[in-house]
């Protein structure tokens, strides 16, 4: 354990998802996220585990329905325009709550848009992806190594509140490579799957996976059942990184590899007299809000910086509720933003551009 | 280097690109001219073509698919591929998609290749989990001379965790293609590394060693 490999973020996934236990993977070839199902085509025979490249996204995520139904650890994985298509399995999945793990290496879009790295899926991935009153956990690395962590921890979420958990990357996250160690970090205890149809040996009442309530005061029962779940997961999971936050009176704030951009210009804005710190979503749902709370009486603005024409932006909006001023920067299309067009949106809302 | 067609093979993340780059720059010293092709169909991001203007600056002749860095995700190669066999005053380093998917594309080329003879160079980073000792190496590399149809003449040992690599991080992967070389035949041709991680190994070595600069980064901290 702990020795150093060098992986890309792609293949750490694939690899930190065998290792906490997972061997059904389904899905269909997609860039930026391909390295994921070509890494489980070459591993999982070896072990014993179920590689299986469907007809279709759609197909994929409905075997991901089934093998969850049974009580395996499932995955599936694909980008952008793949993940459109597995909306519907997945409102299914959250229906009949069931844990599965679905990966989005996001690709720019709308439509087939193109393979470089975006983050413009962040409200298909937070404000319900498929139909229904429904919310999956989302998780969002910024580094090769909390991909490990993450991918791991996003199977016990999934198992212990019995529902979908999305992993979210951008393009860029995918297809780096960086050292890491595969170590899992804290495991959960899980209890026991009594819920799954493995056959009940005469033993037990059949087991029933259905998300088709007829009676509508059942059905409201249920979805409000469901959401006492979720207020408490709300409570409980919220996780961001506070990077030179203590002494700082101007809070940048982004996600993913994003962030780690966002840190360049943090250093260069440090050594030009403006104390900028950042705060990095972990769970894009369920959002930090109390973090950024924290900070609302102490930085004079908040810009986000996202890959994207301005979406979490609008969670962070909601969080600080009209205390601090919220400002965003943004590029699209497959386009990075470079730490200095961080910097000079920065220097334009503190007044010190030229 | 005495062949006049280079052809560079490995698993992506090998530093296969950096390789291939840095050995067209080598080339250059003694050719001249030089070309390198981009005959990546398999990895969108992170090639030979990010680093054109560089090399073209030096003299080198990319050829590479118009998509390239682009927004499509086309398996294309470069329009005017046939260059690399009908200029015979030209030196020719070939950058080969990360596995046997990629070593496709070869299998196109091979009855030009097999009769002008090539040198064909497995690089291998033993830090890779695909490829971290002699039998999964060979696995790999089995695959990747199935696909391509061709033979591979040589192995490299580019061990690396980019940017941390140490010696002893060289000397053990060093051992594993060692390994490599000995349970298939196939000679160890050159040793890579960043300068740093190459030094105090020169008298183990020798001029085996091969020194990288690294062309392929982001151009800010990450």
């Amino acid at each position: 354990m702990a020795e150093k490999v060098l992986v890309k973020g792609n293949e750490a996934l694939a690899e930190a998802a065998i290792l906490s236990g997972c061997r059904h993977y389904f899905g269909y070839p997609i860039t930026p996220q391909t390295e994921i199902a070509a890494y489980m085509a070459k591993r999982m025979p070896k072990i014993g585990g179920v590689f299986l490249q469907a007809e279709s996204e759609v197909a994929a995520a409905n075997m991901v329905f089934g093998a969850a139904g049974a009580g395996a650890r499932a995955l599936t994985s694909s980008s952008s325009p793949g993940i459109s298509l597995k909306a519907e399995a997945l409102s299914y999945i959250a229906g009949c709550d069931l844990p599965c793990v679905v990966v989005n290496i996001v690709r720019a879009g709308p439509g087939l848009g193109g393979i470089q790295p975006a983050q413009s899926d962040y409200f298909q991935a937070t404000k319900g992806h498929g139909h229904g009153d429904y919310q999956m956990i989302v998780l969002a690395p910024s580094s090769v190594q909390e991909v490990i962590h993450l991918t791991a921890d996003a199977f016990d979420l999934a198992d212990l509140y019995r529902m979908p958990v999305m992993i979210i990357g951008d393009g860029m996250l995918g297809q780096m490579m960086e050292p890491v160690e595969f170590d899992l970090g804290k495991r959960r205890e899980i209890p026991p799957k009594t819920w799954a149809t493995t056959g009940t040996e005469m033993k037990r009442e059949h087991n029933i996976i259905n998300s088709l309530i007829m009676n509508p005061d059942d059905l409201e029962a249920c979805v409000r059942e469901r959401y006492k779940r979720y207020d408490y997961i709300k409570e409980h999971e919220a996780m961001a990184e506070e990077y030179l936050m203590d002494d700082a009176d101007f809070m940048i704030t982004a996600y993913g590899t994003t962030a780690r951009i966002a840190k360049n210009a943090i250093a260069e804005l440090r050594k030009q007299g403006i104390k900028a710190g950042l705060v990095r979503p972990i769970t894009l749902w369920p959002f930090p809000e109390k973090i950024y709370q924290k900070y609302t009486d102490k930085v004079s603005a908040i810009l986000s910086v996202e890959m994207s024409m301005g979406q979490m932006v609008d969670d962070v909006k909601l969080a600080v509720g009209g205390k601090v001023p919220v400002h965003f920067y943004g590029r699209t299309g497959g386009n990075v933003p470079y730490p200095d067009e961080i910097i000079q949106s920065v220097l334009k809302i503190t007044g010190g551009d030229k | 280097m005495s062949k006049r067609i280079h052809i560079v093979v490995g698993h992506y993340g090998s530093g296969k690109t950096e390789f291939a780059i840095n050995y067209a720059l080598k080339l250059k010293e003694t050719h001249e001219k030089v070309m390198i092709a981009d005959l990546d169909i398999v990895n969108p991001y992170f090639r030979t073509n990010d680093v054109r203007q560089m090399l073209e600056a030096k003299g080198i002749s990319v050829l590479a698919s118009p998509y390239a860095g682009s927004n499509v995700d086309i398996p294309a190669l470069p329009a005017d591929i046939l260059r690399l066999f009908d200029d015979k005053s030209s030196a020719v380093v070939l950058d080969v998609g990360g596995d046997e998917d990629g070593a496709v594309v070869l299998g196109r080329f091979r009855q030009q290749l097999e009769e002008e003879g090539y040198e064909m160079l497995f690089v291998v980073n033993a830090f890779r989990p695909l490829t971290k000792d002699a039998d999964s190496i060979l696995e790999f590399l089995r695959e990747v001379e199935a696909a391509s149809r061709l033979k591979t003449t040589g192995l490299v040992n580019s061990s690396n965790l980019q940017g941390l690599t140490t010696a002893e991080d060289i000397i053990k992967g060093q051992r594993a293609v060692e390994e490599t070389a000995a349970k298939s035949g196939i000679p160890v041709a050159y040793i890579a590394g960043i300068p740093e991680a190459l030094q105090g190994l020169e008298a183990q070595y020798g001029e085996k060693l091969f020194p990288i600069a690294r062309f392929l980064d982001l151009g800010y901290e990450f």
